[in-house]
């Protein structure tokens, strides 16, 4: 005799159980601590928070230490915390020329005032895995201080370009006031999207996805070949007016990281050759996601610059709506989820659709 | 999640600014039928593709006088259903109830209740993609201007297409209708079956896709035709055996895979009114009282 599936419920339960238990691994081996991740595992930390939305270490290896190092999910904790919050209003814009510089590089200019500065960078290791690592409490080496400290003034690359007419200026948004910036979590994405809302999306996008579409304009799908202008890695600080005051007070200060790129341009009949920018930047210290994204926001500019569009990359909507990562790991792994109902009509229909055919071919060799 | 009673979320979890952006767009549905507006839905702690748009909707319209049932292809004890309607029951405090007829709104995926549905009751769909067009064209600003025209010839075209290979219509679930005379719209993946049901609805229908941003309503009493032609009208799914529970004819059955042998059974997908004609005395050949009926016929 059959009896109805029940204890769907229990199951959970039980399920949620298991899963703290893995969580944890073995009892033996000591618990990981929030500390540990923000100082240890620092560049997860600044994935969760680019991707989150959501500049906050602690939470960010919290969610990391729930999701059990899977990052994705750790961005969906994440973002589900921060769509609960107030929102008090939006900060002045962050001027990263007043950064306090952990690392600038350019790859346009041998040397350009205010040096160039490497910073903690996997660059130019051998990546040979260090055994002596695997042996815990060694003291790591540190690094010495420099004799004189970095320059207070440091140029932007694209500046220095700018004052020649050589590239294009940056136009700042149609409006500078901060109500007028479009935000994607407080309204439905839109077709075509402004350049404020495309950054947007990019900067929350899936570093892997925007890292691929950017590899393939190297490629030669929409290939733009861009030189790195600049990359800004450091400490910004966060202003913000509040409305009583009609002033802006310094808030905290954020780990930013950001590319500009330098990118060819042959002109066009609106626009004479001049050299044209890609701009990427993301919270925490993410540089491989802010090239590509600079990359990214480039080949997007295809209809403002009167560009033959050929690829993906390209494709504002193609690219928009598939780069985060959270929507997309929800519907393509929703289709484990029961769907008996829908099966069972298509099983129905190929049974009738097969049934007819036969009883068509036994009708027509009956004939013969 | 476990500690709800405690934090500061809000009653339905969603705060009040939110509710009323979603009532607003709701508002704008019921006045335009079938018609999908755009609206800021939020990241919900649930994945995006597992009911966020649905449990948007919910939240917004359900008050502390609800009572809230939810299915998931038609059963209330298949693990996503309990999810959501443990969520709502932890962040409302609301009745639960597994009666259709108890309910004053119900959330579902894939399915309609087979006992029809009343005036003052609400049906919310969860919707995975909203634009019935997208597998013609996959562009929203083409398919927004191919609404705004009513231009759904490309629509016909396909199901034309179907015939001339298959013999026959091959959509089997998300069959679009045509709503209100105006908008094509897609049923969200319910199987045609329960289509007719969608016409002169007495109850409000409500359809929320999260991931997509889109909500689109069904006002009561409105009318809604499955999209077909006059030679090969639109019908719907048969079976050539009843329910092996409850013997039911006429109610959309599951099939139950029971041994390696071929051996199956098919019973009612809405576990509730399966149970209730049970428990009326009504019995299928796999019933545990069916020998005994059949016993008693023969004496």
């Amino acid at each position: 005799m059959y009896v109805a599936v029940k204890g769907g419920e229990k199951a959970i339960e039980n399920a949620h159980r298991y899963l703290a238990e893995e969580r944890r691994g073995d009892p033996a081996i000591e618990e990981l601590s929030l500390k540990q991740i923000t100082e240890q595992l620092s560049h997860a930390v600044s994935r969760v928070m680019a991707e989150g939305s959501l500049f906050d270490r602690e939470l960010a290896a919290l969610a990391i230490k729930q999701a059990r190092g899977d990052l994705i999910e750790a961005i969906f904790l994440i973002r589900a915390y921060r769509t609960t919050l107030p929102r008090f209003g939006y900060s002045a814009p962050i001027n990263t020329a007043d950064m306090a510089l952990d690392r600038r590089v350019s790859a346009t200019f041998k040397d350009l005032p205010g040096g160039q500065i490497l910073g903690p960078t996997f660059d130019y290791t051998h990546r040979l895995l260090d055994f002596a690592l695997a042996a815990e409490g060694l003291e790591a080496e540190q690094a010495k201080e420099a004799e004189e400290a970095v320059d207070e003034d440091v140029p932007r690359v694209l500046e220095l370009l700018n004052k020649e007419g050589l590239i294009e200026a940056a136009v700042p948004g149609e409006s500078d006031e901060s109500s007028s910036v479009g935000d994607l979590t407080r309204e439905p994405l839109e077709f075509p999207a402004g350049r404020d809302v495309r950054l947007q999306n990019l900067a929350r996008g899936d570093e892997g996805f925007i890292l691929s579409l950017g590899y393939s304009t190297q490629r030669g799908y929409a290939r733009n070949h861009a030189f790195v202008g600049e990359i800004r890695i450091g400490h910004v600080a966060v202003e913000f007016v509040p409305e009583e005051l009609g002033f802006a007070i310094e808030i905290g200060d954020i780990l930013v990281s950001e590319c500009e790129t330098v990118n060819q341009f042959q002109g066009s009949k609106k626009v004479p050759a001049q050299f044209t920018r890609g701009y990427g930047l993301a919270f925490g210290h993410c540089e491989r996601k802010v090239i590509a994204m600079a990359l990214v926001d480039r080949a997007l500019r295809a209809d403002e610059l009167g560009e033959e569009k050929s690829a993906p990359v390209q494709d504002e909507e193609f690219v928009l709506s598939h780069s985060d990562n959270i929507q997309a790991t929800g519907f393509v792994e929703h289709i484990k989820l029961p769907h008996y109902v829908d099966f069972q009509s298509e099983l129905e229909l190929v049974r009738r659709l097969r049934a007819n055919a036969l009883r068509t071919q036994t009708t027509l060799e009956a004939a013969e | 999640m476990s500690n709800f009673e405690n934090t500061a979320y809000n009653f339905a979890y969603l705060d009040e600014q939110t509710k009323r952006m979603i009532r607003r767009a709701l508002l704008k549905a019921v006045a335009i039928p079938g018609y999908q507006v755009p609206f800021a839905s939020r990241e919900m702690p649930m994945p995006y593709g597992w009911g966020t748009g649905g449990i948007q909707v919910t939240a917004a319209v359900i008050g502390p006088e609800d009572v809230l049932k939810v299915i998931d292809q038609g059963s209330d004890d298949t693990t996503n259903a309990v999810s959501i309607r443990n969520f709502f029951q932890k962040t409302t405090n609301v009745e639960t109830t597994e009666e259709t007829a108890k309910a004053s709104l119900i959330q579902t995926r894939h399915r309609i209740p087979e006992t029809p549905l009343t005036d003052g009751q609400i049906l919310v769909y969860q919707v995975p993609i909203p634009e019935p067009l997208r597998f013609l064209e996959p562009r929203e600003t083409e398919t927004r201007k191919m609404h705004a025209l009513e231009e759904y010839g490309l629509m016909h075209v396909k199901l034309y297409e179907d015939i001339s290979r298959h013999g026959d219509i091959a959509t089997t679930y998300a069959y679009p209708v045509n709503v209100a005379g105006r908008y094509v719209m897609d049923p969200s993946p319910t199987p045609k079956f329960d289509n007719p049901k969608m016409n002169n609805m007495p109850a409000l229908q409500l359809f929320g896709a999260g991931r997509e941003k889109r909500i689109y309503a069904i006002p009561p009493y409105t009318e809604v035709v499955s999209l077909d032609f006059e030679d090969y009208p639109f019908t719907i799914q048969k079976w050539e055996e009843p329910c092996a529970l409850c013997g039911e004819t006429e109610s959309f059955l599951d099939e139950v895979i029971l041994d390696d042998a071929g051996g199956r059974m098919f019973v009612c997908s809405d576990s509730h009114y399966c149970k209730s004609r049970q428990e009326q005395g009504h019995s299928g050949s796999q019933s545990p009282d069916a020998e005994k009926a059949s016993r008693e016929v023969a004496e």
